[in-house]
């Protein structure tokens, strides 16, 4: 048996001219390359190179996709499964690269008279077994780079979703946008009294206006938020609650024991009230007059 | 066994912690700290936090009950500098020390005291009057 693989894998080498022009025109006909998303080049480098360590591995570890003679291989697989993750292949344009090889290569296998009919379908079934088990890998490692990515925009989007904007000297404003889930009243949290030690704010406004829903854990989240920033000596105002939310809120019978506003402008009204300021009017005077004529002549 | 540092500033009283708390040390801080309230007749008491890393639901409960004894001496009790982290793991403990004012620094926490002073002196002379 290991024998045989042996004469495969120096078949594999022999024959890499035919094997490798018919692949790839497999994977053409598969549709690989209609998306230009990667050249033809490109494809045939990567289809010699996985040929190159396919056959090294059938030479040393059998046709066992587990024995450490496939790492290299493996680690092309991965490699080129990443990169078309990110590239946006679709999971069965992926796997085809592997399973495509299977028609070239018992081709090949049938061609031959080094192996008896006997031995080439035996061959064929475990370099079936080895060829899927590495597909499997390629999807599998697929799956996983999709994953992180959508990971990683999670989190980008909690951070862009949660920023602290400085309204006035010591007056901090919070826009929530989103749903408030725990973990991200961790990091606004986490934000917001950061932002009290920087700006040593006295008092911050939460505008939830961006917040679709509130519901009793909701609720919780935005107190415990308020709890902690009045612990940092900063007062908290709750601005942007929408008539329906605040409908949902009494009749769930949540209670915010929080100065709330309806709007980011009241609630910035309150707050510089509190901080001893006043928003006047500015007097019309002649001089500004005379400019508003003047900018009118410039229109 | 160590103490805390208690400092008569005018008519208030500055506790500044500075070591990590261990339960003895507290007990005897809130021990100290209700005599002193009584003999210097203090009407603030400002507790410094800002080197505090760490805290536990004792430290906590702690801090409310230093507060509600000065509430009874007639003292005001402001806690000031506490940290982030350490606000986020108070209320993640449900210790959201209601009875007890903040500030951020020493400054707004004096201020704080001042202004309740102030007030209240100006309240005895209305009286008076």
């Amino acid at each position: 048996m290991a024998g045989n693989v042996a004469t495969v894998a120096e078949l594999v080498g022999s024959n890499e001219q035919t094997i490798l022009p018919d692949w790839v025109e497999l994977q053409k006909k598969a549709g690989t390359l209609q998306t230009g998303r990667i050249t033809e080049n490109e494809l045939v480098a990567q289809s010699r190179n996985f040929l190159h360590l396919l056959r090294d591995g059938l030479a040393k570890g059998g046709t066992d996709a587990s024995n450490p003679a496939y790492a290299p291989a493996k680690e092309l697989l991965a490699e080129v499964s990443r990169a078309r993750a990110i590239q946006g292949f679709s999971p069965s344009e992926t796997a085809t690269f592997v399973f495509s090889l299977k028609q070239p290569l018992f081709n090949t296998l049938t061609r031959t008279n080094a192996l008896s009919p006997a031995q080439v379908a035996e061959l064929a079934w475990s370099i079936t077994m080895l060829l899927d088990e590495l597909g499997l890998f390629t999807l599998e490692v697929f799956q996983k780079s999709r994953e992180e990515v959508i990971v990683r925009q999670q989190r980008e989007i909690a951070e862009l979703s949660t920023p602290v904007v400085k309204l006035w000297d010591g007056i901090l404003a919070l826009p929530m946008i989103g749903t408030l889930d725990s973990q991200r009243t961790q990091v606004v949290m986490e934000t917001l009294l950061q932002a009290i030690v920087d700006t040593e704010a006295s008092i911050a406004i939460i505008d939830i206006t961006g917040v679709p829903t509130v519901d009793t854990l909701t609720a919780q989240h935005l107190l415990k938020t308020v709890a902690a920033a009045r612990l940092m000596g900063a007062d908290c105002i709750i601005s942007g609650i929408r008539p329906q939310i605040a409908q949902t809120m009494v009749h769930l019978g949540v209670e915010l024991n929080v100065i709330s506003k309806a709007t980011l402008a009241d609630a910035l009204a309150i707050a510089l009230d509190r901080t001893g300021r006043m928003v006047t009017r500015k007097k019309t005077t002649a001089t500004s007059d005379q400019n508003k004529t003047l900018a009118g002549k410039d229109l | 066994m160590d103490r805390i540092p208690i400092l008569k500033f005018g008519n208030a009283l500055l506790v500044t912690i500075q070591v990590d708390m261990h339960d003895r040390l507290a007990t005897a801080l809130e021990e100290d700290l209700t005599s002193k309230i009584v003999d210097a007749n203090a009407k603030g008491v400002l507790i410094d936090i800002s080197a505090l890393e760490i805290v536990d639901s004792f430290i906590g409960r702690m801090l409310d009950n230093i507060a509600a004894v000065s509430r009874i001496l007639d003292a005001d009790t402001v806690v000031v500098g506490m940290r982030p982290a350490v606000a986020i793991t108070l209320v993640e403990l449900g210790l959201s020390l209601t009875g007890v004012k903040t500030a951020l620094n020493v400054e707004r926490g004096m201020a704080l005291i001042h202004a309740r002073l102030t007030t209240s002196e100006s309240e005895d002379d209305d009286a008076e009057e």
